[in-house]
């Protein structure tokens, strides 16, 4: 290949990347066009068709706040023992560790206002700015927010608000400036540590017939989600890196077998809701659990070290 | 020496455009699909990109039994009709909005905990020869806990 085709080639690839994420933001299907079909060099075919195939996909996973209520609906009680202490915000220098944190930090944001703790709900809520504030991302929350939360510490309608607010910030300001890596890795540390907290809170005098482990269970319909949302950002060395954790973790998960049977949905005319009514069947041993418990464990501590 | 420069500018551009586009969009995802969760708790996400005529996205989520959710889905005005469908993981169609009157709101509960797939569409003004309209679609969930 001669030096100018080459060069014509990254040119051409270049224009084919930028037209995709100026039509779509980050990845999009280019609309149908009959008349307009470009000329690729052969070598560039299958970028080609990659770019053509590909449609925005988002992988979603549930968000700290969905998390802690999901913990918080099946009777757990709230242990602030378990949650990542303010005192080591000074200590997360590094952007993957102030990333993870934010999640975490979040996360733990999340249980203090569902559980009405106030004056840890503050606490969690400027250590999750100073990690907010070390990614760049000074808009994600701002001091007003901190002060909205003192002025309608009861008011929990509004801490909710302000609470989910700030992960939609937070998220949404890293992704904007082209910092999905980061942002992926915030909701790795969100996910992980209502994982942890969850885990931690089982007793397993009360295994048999445990809402709380159910809950845990049900996980493993997000593993995959997760390696996903990773794998869209891999060859960053951070990412690479929580991929080989979260596939240890997808490893465990692997063990439990969840068995659905066909959704049916039936609508309610007086509620205006459907249900998606469907059998399921699970099965997790304590020792799986524990091994689970293990795991998850191992990359909490490696994140909040 | 003249490429490098070429592709740095481009580079610029086009990442300067897509923050511009998603600024945008997460400003039109507040005010116009935020609201249409009502009473129901936003989980915190959203997910919104710049979408055509025709175009689709793709959503993977996992739902949970001890929740209700609202999943909410609005384009631009300056968009045709948005059609979304929810799919369950064997890719049966448990809903769509096309067969009610393109709803923007969905609202569901479970039985057991599922991941489901929900698929976007961007309709088409069907205008051969014109430029295919483009626009914020977003995406967002709502959710309580079940009475």
């Amino acid at each position: 290949m001669n030096k100018k085709y080459r060069i014509s080639s990254v040119v051409l690839l270049v224009f084919i990347l930028a037209i995709s994420v100026i039509t779509s933001c980050k990845s999009g299907k280019k609309p149908p066009q009959e008349d307009q079909e470009v000329k690729i060099p052969e070598n560039l075919t299958e970028v080609k068709e990659d770019i053509d195939q590909a449609k925005k996909i988002f992988n979603a996973l549930p968000s700290p706040l969905e998390s802690a209520y999901l913990i918080k609906s099946t009777g757990a009680e709230f242990n602030p023992n378990l949650l990542n202490p303010v005192s080591k915000q000074d200590s997360y220098q590094t952007r993957k560790a102030q990333a993870i944190n934010l999640g975490i930090y979040t996360c733990d944001l999340s249980f203090a206002s569902l559980y009405e703790q106030t004056q840890l709900l503050i606490d969690y809520m400027n250590a999750a700015k100073k990690m907010a504030d070390g990614l760049g991302i000074l808009e994600a929350i701002k001091k007003e927010d901190v002060d909205k939360l003192e002025e309608n510490i009861n008011n929990k309608e509004v801490i909710l608000d302000v609470v989910s607010q700030t992960f939609m910030n937070s998220k949404s300001e890293l992704e904007d400036n082209g910092q999905t890596p980061t942002a992926s890795t915030v909701l790795v540390g969100g996910w992980i540590e209502g994982l942890y907290i969850s885990t931690q809170l089982v007793d397993m005098k009360e295994f048999d017939g445990n809402k709380l482990v159910g809950k845990i269970i049900d996980q493993k319909l997000s593993i995959d989600i997760l390696i996903d949302l990773l794998n869209g950002s891999k060859g960053d060395p951070s990412i690479d890196e929580l991929i080989l954790q979260v596939q240890k973790l997808k490893a465990v998960f692997d063990k439990i077998k969840i068995s659905t049977g066909a959704v049916r949905p039936e609508y309610d005319q007086a509620s205006n809701t459907t249900t998606l009514k469907s059998d399921v069947s699970t099965n997790m041993n304590a020792q799986t659990f524990t091994e689970l418990s293990n795991v998850v464990a191992e990359i909490r501590n490696s994140f909040v070290k | 020496m003249r490429l490098t420069r070429t592709l740095s500018i481009l580079a610029i551009l086009v990442f300067a455009l897509s923050s511009s586009a998603n600024g945008q969009c997460k400003a039109f995802a507040k005010k116009e699909c935020l609201p249409q969760l009502e009473k129901y708790t936003h989980d915190g996400n959203y997910h919104a990109a710049v979408l055509v005529e025709g175009e689709e996205a793709e959503l993977y989520k996992t739902f949970y039994s001890d929740m209700e959710y609202r999943v909410a889905i609005v384009g631009e005005g300056k968009l045709p009709a948005v059609e979304f469908k929810v799919m369950d993981i064997n890719k049966n169609v448990l809903y769509s909005n096309k067969e009610h009157n393109n709803a923007t709101t969905w609202d569901f509960k479970l039985q057991s905990s599922q991941q489901l797939k929900i698929v976007v569409k961007v309709s088409s003004f069907n205008r051969p020869g014109d430029t295919p309209a483009s626009g914020c679609v977003a995406i967002m969930f709502g959710f309580k806990v079940k009475k």
